[in-house]
């Protein structure tokens, strides 16, 4: 099926896959979907939501017709990360985007983040907001361990390891933040639609 | 249901000997993909689920799953019965040889031994009243991606076992898993390939590589080429999705996978062959097939 709007495709028996036009519309239509609980798994994706164990075919229909592109702006809940920004690859940053570090520290500063899915490890959120122009390239040898709290940049993303573990992103800072404990009720604590700023400490 | 008086202390495993990877599994974690928790949970369900029901167990409670290469361990406090399902191996009690697929009982202090699997890979272990490790997330499976859950059953380890249970079933069959072709329908990415990819897949002999494990039956045969080069962003992923890294050899999704990816899927094998990925060895031949009317 493919409309003006979305793109669905079929995923073995019971998943769909919907394809929009991207991050924002991925977490727009994830968000009017979860209410309805359309199907056992609602998964952002960079466009699109994966809705895998679909419970009720017109369920999912009557969400999906539902929804309006762009309608709504995601308003997740805004966490902020105390940051140290004394990461191993904050001077190639700065040089990929032309400036010092101290000004890679305001910029990033100033970039109000959004989770839009989690992948990588539980808790590893990507975080959209990262401007195309700022964009930077994965490490060409990735490390074979960067520490928990380690604040990331690949692409237009922006991410946290949640705990150590081998990664290629390029570092710019640390948080102390705990980014997963199974022991809360929200164990991830950059679910999707969470809105995130960085705070230099 | 009954609840055993615990005359030589709370019941538990003591593993003395773990061969190959042993851990503990139920049905997984779904509803937790969004957060990039793996499913988990045992990889042959239809073997797990017999081995609960000839001890009596609900059919959530935690197994131990044996992939290949068996175990030993003493059983301390009461006696309990046990049940040993899916892949076939010798099971022994205090020296003396037991059936596989019955209830068979563990009197206090004895010695059980698993022999490593004679045909598949994966053995399942049910005791009555379960595998009792802290539950984390709603579940006791361990997932060998992320490593939620408990760790993986090492030799020396000490496994509490729960006190609910209710009568074994002497008798009782698996649904065999279906042998055969795995099916598989068009994946959400099959148009990323050149023309032909898909019936490629289906008339092609792969067989099982030896770097196949929890997260995806791994496969060597015909390589499948990209019409379509350019970076996938990542998408979400579905147990049984065929996913194709740059190699061109596909790789089929089992319990521990990601839950996002960012390489197309070709194809997805429908979930009742799921369980026979699950005893697949290096080496062994695979075959896809086209399922119609889906």
């Amino acid at each position: 099926m493919k409309t003006d709007r979305m793109e669905v495709h079929e995923v073995g028996r019971d998943a769909v896959l919907v394809e929009v036009r991207d991050v924002d519309e991925a977490l727009s239509l994830a968000a009017h979907a979860r209410a309805a609980r359309p199907a056992r798994e609602v998964v952002t994706g960079a466009r699109t939501v994966l809705f895998d164990g679909v419970v009720d075919r017109a369920v999912l229909s009557a969400v999906l017709d539902g929804w309006t592109p762009g309608a709504a702006a995601v308003a997740g809940p805004l966490v902020e990360l105390p940051t140290t920004y004394d990461g191993a690859d904050l001077s190639a940053v700065a040089e990929a985007w032309g400036t010092d570090t101290a000004e890679v520290v305001r910029r990033h500063q100033d970039i109000e983040f959004v989770a839009a899915f989690c992948g990588f490890a539980p808790g590893f959120a990507y975080l959209t907001g990262l401007p195309d122009d700022l964009a930077v390239p994965r490490r060409v040898t990735p490390r074979t361990t960067v520490p928990a709290g380690s604040v990331a940049l690949a692409g237009r993303w922006c991410g946290v390891y949640p705990s150590a573990s081998p990664g290629g992103w390029q570092l710019i800072g640390r948080t102390g933040a705990s980014l997963w404990d199974v022991t809360r009720r929200q164990p991830a604590l950059l679910g999707p639609g969470t809105r995130v700023r960085f705070v230099a400490t | 249901m009954t609840s055993p008086t615990h005359s030589a202390g709370r019941a538990r495993w003591q593993l003395i000997d773990v061969g190959a990877l042993v851990t503990v599994q139920d049905r997984g974690r779904p509803g937790l993909a969004h957060l990039g928790v793996p499913l988990a949970g045992w990889l042959d369900p239809a073997a797990a689920t017999l081995a609960n029901r000839l001890v009596g167990n609900p059919g959530a409670a935690a197994v131990l799953e044996v992939a290949g290469g068996g175990l030993r361990l003493l059983h301390h406090g009461a006696g309990r019965w046990v049940a040993v399902a899916g892949a076939v191996c010798d099971v022994v009690v205090d020296g003396a040889a037991r059936d596989h697929g019955r209830p068979v009982w563990v009197p206090s202090g004895a010695e059980l031994r698993l022999g490593p699997a004679l045909t598949g890979v994966r053995t399942y272990l049910a005791v009555a009243g379960g595998v009792d490790v802290p539950s984390v997330l709603g579940s006791r499976s361990t997932d060998t991606l992320a490593w939620v859950g408990p760790p993986r059953v090492e030799s020396g380890a000490v496994l509490a076992l729960g006190s609910t249970y209710g009568v074994p079933a002497p008798v009782d069959v698996a649904v065999p898993a279906r042998t055969g072709p795995l099916g598989i329908t068009p994946g959400p990415r099959a148009d990323w390939f050149e023309d032909g990819s898909f019936e490629r897949l289906c008339d092609g002999e792969y067989a099982v590589t030896a770097a196949s494990n929890r997260v995806g039956l791994r496969l060597e045969g015909p390589r499948l080429a990209r019409r379509r080069h350019e970076e996938l962003p990542s998408e979400g992923m579905v147990l049984g999705a065929v996913q194709v890294p740059p190699d061109g050899l596909p790789v089929v999704f089992l319990a521990d996978h990601p839950t996002t990816g960012g390489y197309p899927v070709i194809a997805v094998v429908d979930l009742a062959d799921l369980g026979q990925c699950a005893q697949l060895r290096p080496g062994d031949p695979v075959r896809f097939t086209r399922l119609r009317n889906v």
